[in-house]
């Protein structure tokens, strides 16, 4: 049995797994259900002045009969006073004082409202605060959320001032609507935040009725954008953790999220340098018990490797992750189709004759059994076989002797010609 | 057919009706979906190359999934013309579903259930599919509304010609009409088969029997091209002692009469023997147990292994509750008093070196008579043919087999091209619906090429 537990910029909790800001953590019904559940610890949904929310909220992208690829909402912080959301905060807390409780908070971009909020949220015991500058949608048309989350000066001035009343750690919480994503996590810790986590949702329209012409969701026949999240967004949340863990100047823990739908999700978030998984799609499509397999499953995992405690996955593939100048490009692989394995659906031979490089011939054997086989000569090790291929093992990217290592970088010095820097 | 899916397997003796609707149940829209999206959508399917009319089956089951349903049942019914039939009746196991990749993976894809489940739509919505070409001023006339025919006057019709079908029974469709067991295929997706042949502007005579009703000279005469698809004719005699019994069913009307209400009561309870062991004796039995029989046998002079059936067939007769005698042969009908049958008296049998067919030959084992207790037997070894028709066409045949071309789809006679059961036999064709639609097509294609093409192809010398 591995050590799950977690030391997150001074947040402890019991495991890695957190529910993110967002309506499954809206009450203190629903966190402690999901404690009870195994969730190690909950981000309260966004506290602030009480808004209005709109009825028809969410929004999900389907996509081959598979419900819930993407999910889509224009929900906004939470609706209920704040008198009653510390009461319940305390409760929880009280109920499960090993779990993490982080309170998410959002507030006009002004010192004293700053100051007020993190002061009367301290004095309930929660164990951190996570300052939400990242909501796209509703919040950023007041100023607040992703407006402020996409300002670096803004992002700064507000951390600092949260860190200025805060006794616990602060994480702040980034919007992926932004071109580079390591200048507002750079802003971040120049303001003094303890850690950061990201993503938060993306800009998006679900969609449009194509039979009443409204937008998906929509409110009395009219829509407006939402926030995109669930296992469609975890490439580019993944990059975006990536980015930041392997930028020196962005030296504090992150908490990442963002389509984390199963441990292996979670386990590659950690390599990538999350110290910490933030989940909500997921849990809303299934309910909290899907944190059971989330947990069980890392724990295999790290049993299997023979790694002792969570600590021992963090970070570890950042180092792997650079950029395209320092890739390899005497680097090859051809791919090479097992025939015992391959059930002849010409995927492969399909996708790379129309799409890519034309190098999969479709052939018949001398007792007349039809099979693929790849001209290796001609196959660049683009992967779109492998990909498009429906049977585990039918087809694998075979490393090829190529010659010494040279990157693009080595090359340009070396035949001495400037380097483009785009 | 997949027997798993189908969930009450119980015969009423109340309400034998009930016994008669469709068996299998069809897809629900959500498990249409589904199973829509597990299709690979393969290159150069298999699918494809294993169906006899080559529906371009990975389209018409991406065209599920996109939820474009008309587009669905187009691709089907532009290959096959019979193919909400085809869905029903096809041995999907043999053919397409057989030929399915993820037979090697997982599960091979619902092939025939899908397209039952595209061309229903179709039938709910009271589609059009396809128009009549512009006339070109040559007519054709078809001998048989069955599979064959309808598949070749479709064709025919969207190619501009003049189609008038001459059909013996009350209503066309052949064997999907009359002679399919309406818990496989229901009469009205027959019936709607033909009507989207009629509403390309193709004349049905029915009631209209060809050398009886109208005279073989005045359809020769009348149209500039004939297509025989007759089909085949009754169950021949078995050659044995009191066959005229009262009693003694031909399989091939006995499943008819089920498919027009009322159904027979009189089987009830009944201990009913049938002769044979293909596919029309298997349908035969399986029909006397939802008549309400209380024993149905079949009795077969060889063993399982030769017996003709397709393996479901087999299976859901199994499954029926149906009894088979193998090494039996039947040598004399006993008839009561009023010359009713009373039993059935049968000799073992053993078998010998192979014969012509390859399967080895039964013989009777010496001494080994006897004799079982009947109500009711029904013969089904085979279907004689229409030679009366054919010789008066004319045509050279064997056996009433009519010999063809095989690549301009002629008879002996250039005006007069055949297809379906009248060309099935002597290694030449299959018996399957599927392939008689495919016979259709083809023919409709090689008179299109001797009638239109050929003829501009002249003109342009």
């Amino acid at each position: 049995m591995a050590d799950l537990r977690v030391n997150f910029a001074g947040i402890k909790a019991p495991n890695p797994f957190w529910l993110a800001s967002a309506p499954p953590t809206n009450s203190g019904y629903q966190v402690q259900r999901a404690f009870e559940a195994g969730w190690g610890g909950a981000v309260w949904k966004t506290l602030g002045e009480p808004i209005l929310n709109v009825s028809s909220r969410f929004a999900g992208t389907h996509f081959n009969g598979q419900r819930v690829v993407g999910f889509n909402n224009i929900e906004l912080i939470t609706d209920r006073p704040l008198e009653v959301n510390l009461q319940e905060i305390y409760e929880t807390k009280k109920k499960f004082p090993n779990h993490a409780v982080i309170a998410s908070l959002m507030v006009e971009p002004k010192q004293e409202k700053w100051h007020e909020i993190v002061k009367k949220v301290q004095d309930v015991g929660v164990d951190g605060f996570e300052l939400n500058f990242g909501c796209p949608h509703g919040m950023a048309e007041r100023g607040m959320g992703s407006a402020s989350g996409q300002v670096p000066e803004l992002v700064e001035k507000q951390t600092y001032w949260a860190k200025e009343a805060a006794k616990v750690p602060v994480i702040v919480k980034l919007t992926p609507n932004i071109t580079d994503i390591t200048a507002t996590a750079y802003a971040a810790v120049q303001g003094g935040a303890d850690a950061v986590s990201m993503i938060n949702t993306i800009n998006s329209l679900a969609g449009v009725d194509i039979d009443t012409w409204k937008t998906i969701p929509n409110v009395a026949g009219k829509g407006a954008h939402g926030g995109y999240c669930g296992p469609a967004v975890k490439p580019i949340a993944l990059n975006m953790v990536a980015e930041c863990a392997r930028n020196p100047e962005i030296n504090v823990p992150i908490s990442g999220m963002g389509g984390v739908s199963t441990w292996k999700d979670a386990v590659e978030f950690m390599l990538m340098g999350a110290g910490s998984i933030q989940v909500c799609t997921a849990a809303m499509h299934h309910g909290f018990s899907i944190v059971e397999d989330m947990v069980d499953g890392l724990n295999n995992y790290l049993d299997d490797k023979g790694i002792e405690s969570v600590a021992g996955l963090i970070g570890q593939s950042v180092e792997k992750y650079s950029d395209w100048g320092h890739l390899d490009l005497n680097y090859k692989v051809v791919a090479r189709i097992n025939n015992d394995v391959c059930i002849n659906c010409n995927k492969c031979h399909i996708a790379c004759e129309d799409t890519s490089h034309q190098c999969i011939d479709m052939l018949t054997s001398e007792n007349g059994n039809a099979y693929l086989e790849v001209r290796e000569e001609d196959c660049v090790g683009c992967n779109l076989c492998s990909i498009v291929c429906p049977v585990d093992g039918a087809i694998s990217m075979v490393e090829i002797p190529n010659g010494e290592p040279m990157t693009w970088n080595q090359r340009q010095e070396a035949i001495k010609l400037p380097i483009c820097n785009s | 057919m997949h027997l798993n899916r189908v969930k009450d397997k119980k015969i009423s003796l109340k309400d034998l009706r009930k016994n008669f609707s469709e068996f299998e149940p069809a897809l629900t829209p959500k498990e249409a979906v589904e199973e829509s999206n597990r299709c690979l959508y393969c290159y150069d399917a298999p699918c494809i190359k294993a169906c006899p009319t080559g529906i371009n089956i990975p389209s018409f089951i991406k065209k599920i999934a996109s939820g474009n349903l008309k587009g669905s049942a187009k691709v089907i019914m532009e290959a096959n013309p019979v193919g909400a039939s085809c869905a029903r009746v096809c041995p999907t196991e043999e053919l397409c579903e057989g030929a399915c990749v993820l037979n090697n993976a997982s599960l091979p894809i619902m092939i025939g259930n899908l397209q039952r489940h595209a061309t229903n739509w179709a039938i709910q919505n009271s589609e059009q599919l396809f128009q009549a070409g512009e006339a070109n001023g040559k007519s054709v006339g078809i001998i048989g509304g069955g599979p064959a025919g309808l598949s070749a006057a479709r064709e025919l019709a969207r190619l501009g010609y003049e189609v008038t079908i001459f059909e013996a029974k009350e209503k066309a469709g052949g064997l999907d009409t009359h002679g399919i067991v309406s818990f496989r295929l229901p009469q009205e997706i027959s019936l709607w088969e033909v009507e989207q042949v009629e509403k390309l502007g193709v004349k049905i005579h029915t009631n209209t029997k060809v050398g009886r009703d109208i005279p073989v000279e005045e359809v020769m005469n009348n149209f500039d091209a004939v297509v025989l698809a007759a089909g085949m004719s009754k169950v021949p005699m078995l050659g044995i002692e009191g066959e005229e019994a009262e009693g003694v069913f031909d399989a091939i009307d006995f499943v008819e009469n089920t498919k027009t209400p009322p159904l027979d009561q009189q089987f009830i309870g009944k201990k009913i023997v049938v002769i044979g062991a293909g596919n029309t004796a298997i349908d035969a039995a399986t029909c006397s147990v939802r008549l309400g029989a209380g024993d149905v046998k079949m009795i077969y002079r060889r063993t399982e292994s030769e017996m003709t059936a397709y393996e479901f067939e087999y299976e859901f007769a199994k499954q029926d509750g149906v009894e088979f005698r193998w090494l039996t042969q039947p040598i004399k009908i006993i008839k009561d008093k009023a010359g009713h049958v009373k039993a059935l008296e049968c000799v073992r049998m053993e078998l010998g070196e192979p014969d012509d067919s390859g399967r080895r030959r039964p013989t009777p084992v010496a001494g080994s008579e006897f004799s079982m207790e009947v109500d009711a037997v029904i013969k089904a070894i085979g279907q004689t043919r229409y030679v009366n028709l054919i010789e008066e066409l004319g045509l050279e045949h064997n056996r009433g087999v009519v010999k063809i071309d095989m690549n301009t789809h002629q008879t002996s006679n250039p005006k007069v091209y055949a297809a379906g059961d009248v060309i099935f036999g002597d290694g030449q064709g299959d018996a399957m619906v599927v392939t008689a639609a495919q016979q259709g097509k083809l023919t409709a294609y090689a008179i299109h090429k001797q009638l239109i093409t050929d003829e501009a192809t002249l003109e342009s010398v």
